[in-house]
């Protein structure tokens, strides 16, 4: 009797595999950069291309550094939450111009807003492979040591901010 | 027939031009060679069944510029393996590593192949040791 049940047995462990791969977003490749020291990079910032930006202008505090592009839809929907975070002083932003038309991302930031302390252009996406960046939108949470805590891909929303980044940056915090 | 063997041959010709890779060739003929197998073996992060060579995705021409930079620049293909891994995790190579992580991934094929030969060897014991019965069939 015993034998009989064992294909069973295997067959529905195999299903439960297959439908717990079913709930995984096989976009969703975990970042080979958590809790590893931000990677150096250094761009013209996309406004004053004279400016260099480098993680040296984030040290000491927490920041996030959003990788965005104005070919990007994502980039549009996270957009006015970036600007909500920007205007209450949550957190500064850095962005990464990435793999965009110089003209368009000027034109965008003058049109929709700019939430970014300073956006660095990275038009051949120099940066961006050194950040393991395969999509925009993309947020790094970086630490006052300067240390990549968080990653998120796709749009940034209120949600997501208060499930995944307030918890790591209070924790620090001591509250 | 003859005018269709022409036309065939003359498609199969031009499907080779469709190649999605459209940088100049390394001068050296070893270099292209390593160049041109390191680029089948490394996958397109953004179109995820799709090797770097197969993928117009720009981010596959991004990484197929930085492995012809490093190749250029002297390095193993050790040593581009780890330029790739350490960005996108070992799922950018389509031929993983040996390694704590993926010793399951490797391993896997053999274990399922030596069930099956135990399976088999039982199976196949137990039937030599069933009676004969040969006459059975004969007079049905």
């Amino acid at each position: 009797m015993l034998r009989f049940w064992w294909p069973v047995v295997a067959f529905v462990a195999l299903l439960g595999f297959l439908m717990f791969g079913l709930t995984r977003d096989p976009n969703e490749l975990p970042s080979t950069f958590i809790n590893k020291p931000a990677p150096a990079f250094s761009l013209p910032s996309l406004l004053e291309p004279e400016r260099i930006v480098s993680p040296a202008d984030f040290e000491g505090e927490w920041v996030l550094v959003n990788v965005w592009a104005t070919w990007c839809v994502g980039c549009r929907q996270e957009h006015d939450f970036l600007l909500q975070l920007a205007r209450d002083g949550t957190i500064p932003i850095y962005g990464i111009n990435w793999r965009d038309n110089r003209d368009e991302a000027i034109r965008w930031l003058r049109q929709l807003g700019d939430p970014y302390v300073v956006s660095g252009f990275d038009g051949n996406n120099r940066a961006g492979i050194d950040w393991g960046v395969y999509g925009a939108p993309e947020t790094f949470l970086i630490d006052p040591g300067g240390i990549i805590r968080h990653k998120h891909l796709g749009p940034l929303s209120a949600n997501i901010w208060e499930r995944d980044f307030v918890p790591l940056i209070s924790e620090e915090a001591g509250g | 027939m003859k005018r269709f063997v022409f036309i065939l041959a003359g498609l199969l010709i031009a499907t080779s031009a469709w190649s999605i890779d459209t940088g100049k060739a390394f001068e050296d003929p070893e270099k292209q060679a390593r160049y041109e197998k390191l680029i089948d073996e490394i996958r397109c992060l953004k179109c995820q069944n799709q090797t770097i060579k197969d993928s117009n995705a720009f981010l596959a021409g991004d990484l197929r510029r930085e492995v012809r930079r490093m190749i250029g620049e002297g390095m193993s293909d050790e040593e581009i393996a780890d330029f790739l891994v350490e960005r996108y995790g070992e799922f950018a190579l389509y031929r993983p590593r040996m390694s704590g992580k993926t010793l399951l991934l490797w391993v896997a094929p053999f274990v399922f192949l030596l069930l099956g030969a135990v399976a088999m060897v039982r199976v196949l014991r137990r039937r030599a040791s069933l009676p004969i019965d040969d006459d059975v069939i004969e007079e049905g």
